[in-house]
């Protein structure tokens, strides 16, 4: 007797998603049998709209592609411009940006932590998680003067200091997270019930990560030694010599499941605060910004001609931002982001080829997926300069296909 | 048709929705508090109720639509009729001569029943895995059911509640039958959460994966009577336990002189009481406690584990009768 096939279809509206996205499935009893991931459910243009304006808006606009990272793409943007405006941002405002950024990444991994948790119906670990998540954004607005979007960043420097009160207050925070990042491992690594629903689940081997391109903790849970903080190293991190954190490190092997994912994320918070404390301690002193005069800045970027790419080590992965300057415009020519997600999401199909239904909120939250940081519109313009749309784009792509048989000699 | 008959058919299914509404409320709010949250009013399940009747009654385009409507009334039905079985504190149970234990247990089952009939019925994939694992699960805990039931019988050489209720077990057994009936009660612990859909097994109705599963497509009318019959289901699988286990009077424990109306008003607040310490203790804290298991974790739970317990229990009470 042929088994019956269920096909259910998770988004783009669905509980478990939080932005939108598909995930078509179809399953024989509790068995996934095929999937299909559909992305491209947020239409935003934030590239376009950035190739707009002046650089210094545009800055300010890369903080709102993703709500969680919004000092991310901000750091990459001004790593990327300094580059390529051949500027260096002062020491001090280096380190006050390294700080920012780890504080960042604390309270995005203490938020998957909740999320995670939520996902497996483990609510009130979701709501303790998160009670304890408040500390560091108040932490963040005392310093930023906002919780979400800081808005601190400038291209070479930062906006605001870090007072002598700021820095006892945070040094209280780090010794409150030291002791709540303990409760927090006791809690997720030795908890049973959450050991049983992510011990083997989401595995990913460290041929299938390397193959499928993984990046940021998903790919350092599979055992890959992969960082940019570690790899290209930027502000003070280059003073500080991050390493990045494997699972090997902390239990001597790797197996790249979801528990693995979580363990990783929780070292990642205690490597975080160590880092906020290096700063904090060797924290040099100084002006903030390398120009301080925005007109003379816009001046400067109007002069400019050049090209970059910066990067950040993401909460969730690399985020890069490739830039163009020139043609004596104020603001990139060209620019063009790339987020963690965008690799990440990769692994949804192969992980829920023959997985269980109760496991796709799981690989689906694991990755700490972010669709807005995702979606992404391509100008794409002819020699000519005219814009291509998507019909002439199509053909074009066809007939390319075409040639590029014929000229290999493949027959279908 | 006698007044008496009469008093009963309207009072208790009242009683009923309204203490296991209350009974729901208490258990949000002290969920709520467990996670230092404030929680929503005590009254909230009633304006719940009520919301959700004045809501349309949605039927799918292509669900079964007598057997998708029809199933929330047999539900609700089947609820009703469980609480005319259960003897409330001192009063008897206005059914107490017309059936025993095993029509408890099949009640109990028609309800899971009928939730996976209808998700079957509404012709939504969520539904349909729903349903599938609603059986699964029922399959489970079914067994260790009937084990502490046949335990009982063991010691009673009876099926009928009201014999149970008349004389607390604990009176009458012996020191290894009463480990034997602890055991058992443990067992009947870890099936309530399961038999009433909650965490740390509502697999069936999992929201993150399932989006609520065989209620998925449910609304207005219908929703509202799955929801009605799974708060009094709730109330029910509570003082069920309490009248097998608990079944201690107070004026009985303090040695006390009350007479009429005051002696009916007090075992019944002291029984609520119970049912409440009970709900609490094997659904609220477990619920607030638990991640969801996956369905074949949950039957390794109740096969194995469970399973054990209870016929460990059961083999005990046989050795010590």
């Amino acid at each position: 007797m042929a088994k019956t096939q269920y096909y259910v279809p998770v988004g783009p509206i669905h509980p478990a998603l939080k932005e939108p996205i598909r995930v078509e499935a179809r399953v024989e009893g509790e068995k996934i049998v095929e999937v299909d991931v559909k992305r491209g459910f947020a239409h935003r243009g934030i590239e376009y709209m950035g190739m707009k304006r002046n650089a210094i808006q545009t800055l300010y606009l890369s903080e709102r592609i993703c709500g969680i990272c919004s000092i991310s793409h901000p750091y990459a943007f001004v790593v990327g411009s300094e580059k390529a405006l051949g500027i260096e941002a002062p020491p001090r405002a280096q380190y006050i940006r390294t700080i920012i950024g780890e504080l960042e990444r604390i309270h995005s991994h203490i938020l998957w932590l909740g999320v995670v948790a939520h996902e497996m119906g483990f609510d009130s670990l979701l709501f303790w998680t998160w009670k304890g998540r408040e500390k560091l954004l108040d932490i963040l607005e005392l310093i930023t003067g906002n919780r979400i979007n800081y808005s601190v960043f400038m291209i070479g420097g930062v906006r605001r200091d870090i007072k002598e009160s700021h820095v006892k207050a945070l040094r209280d925070m780090i010794n409150y997270y030291r002791t709540f990042n303990e409760e927090m491992k006791d809690v997720f690594l030795s908890d049973p019930v959450y050991k049983a629903r992510t011990r083997g689940v989401a595995q990913l081997s460290k041929k299938m990560a390397l193959e499928l391109n993984v990046v940021g903790p998903v790919a350092r849970a599979a055992g890959i030694r992969m960082d940019v903080r570690q790899d290209m190293p930027y502000d003070a991190y280059a003073d500080i010599g991050v390493r990045a954190i494997v699972p090997q490190d902390i239990v001597g092997e790797a197996r790249g499941d979801a528990y693995d994912i979580t363990m990783v994320r929780l070292y990642e918070i205690d490597q975080s605060l160590d880092i906020i404390e290096y700063c904090l301690d060797e924290m040099p002193e100084g002006k903030l910004m390398a120009i301080p005069n925005y007109v003379a800045l816009l001046a400067k970027i109007r002069r400019t001609e050049g090209e970059a790419i910066g990067a950040h080590e993401a909460p969730r992965g690399e985020v890069i931002h490739y830039f163009r300057y020139g043609n004596k415009r104020d603001g990139p020519l060209f620019w063009k982001v790339i987020a963690p997600s965008y690799n990440n999401i990769n692994t949804w199909k192969p992980l829920l080829l023959g997985a269980e239904v109760a496991d796709i909120p799981i690989v689906v939250a694991y990755i700490d997926p972010c669709m807005c940081c995702n979606d992404r519109l391509a100008v794409v313009r002819n020699e000519e300069g005219r814009i291509i749309d998507p019909e002439a784009l199509h053909r074009k792509a066809v007939e390319k296909t075409e040639r590029l048989k014929r000229e290999l000699g493949v027959r279908e | 048709m006698n007044p008496e008959t009469f008093i009963y058919a309207f009072t208790f299914p009242l009683l009923g929705v309204f203490l296991g509404l209350v009974y729901k409320g208490i258990d949000r709010r002290f969920s709520a508090r467990l996670t230092s949250r404030i929680g929503p009013p005590i009254r909230q399940p009633f304006w719940d109720v009520g919301k959700l009747l004045l809501k349309e009654t949605v039927v799918p385009e292509n669900a079964v639509a007598w057997i998708f409507n029809a199933m929330p009334v047999v539900s609700f039905a089947a609820s009703m009729t469980l609480l005319l079985y259960i003897p409330f504190g001192v009063l008897k149970a206005p059914l107490e001569g017309y059936g025993d234990l095993i029509v408890i247990l099949y009640l109990l089952t028609l309800q899971s029943l009928s939730m996976a009939i209808g998700g079957f019925a509404s012709g939504s994939p969520f539904s349909s895995v729903g349903a599938q694992r609603e059986m699964v699960l029922m399959m489970s805990y079914e067994m260790p059911l009937a084990t502490v039931i046949v335990g009982f019988a063991l010691v009673y050489r009876s099926f009928s509640l009201t014999t149970i209720a008349s004389t607390p077990v604990w009176s009458i057994v012996g020191p290894l039958a009463a480990m034997g009936i602890v055991l058992l009660f443990i067992a009947l612990l870890v099936v309530t959460p399961a038999e009433l859909a909650k965490l740390p097994f509502d697999i069936a109705e999992a929201e993150t994966e399932i989006c609520e599963g065989m209620l998925a497509e449910y609304s207005g009318r219908n929703l509202a009577l799955f929801y009605l019959s799974d708060a009094v289901r709730g109330f029910a699988m509570a003082a069920l336990e309490v009248v097998l286990f608990f079944p201690f009077t107070l004026t009985g424990m303090l040695d006390l002189n009350l007479t009429g109306t005051g002696y009916y008003v007090v075992e019944a607040l002291w029984f609520l009481f119970k049912v409440l310490v009970i709900y609490l203790l094997a659904v609220t804290l477990v619920r607030t406690s638990f991640a969801r298991f996956r369905i074949e974790q949950a039957s390794r739970i109740f096969w194995v584990y469970v399973n054990i317990i209870a016929l460990v229990g059961v083999a005990l009470v046989w050795m010590g009768v």
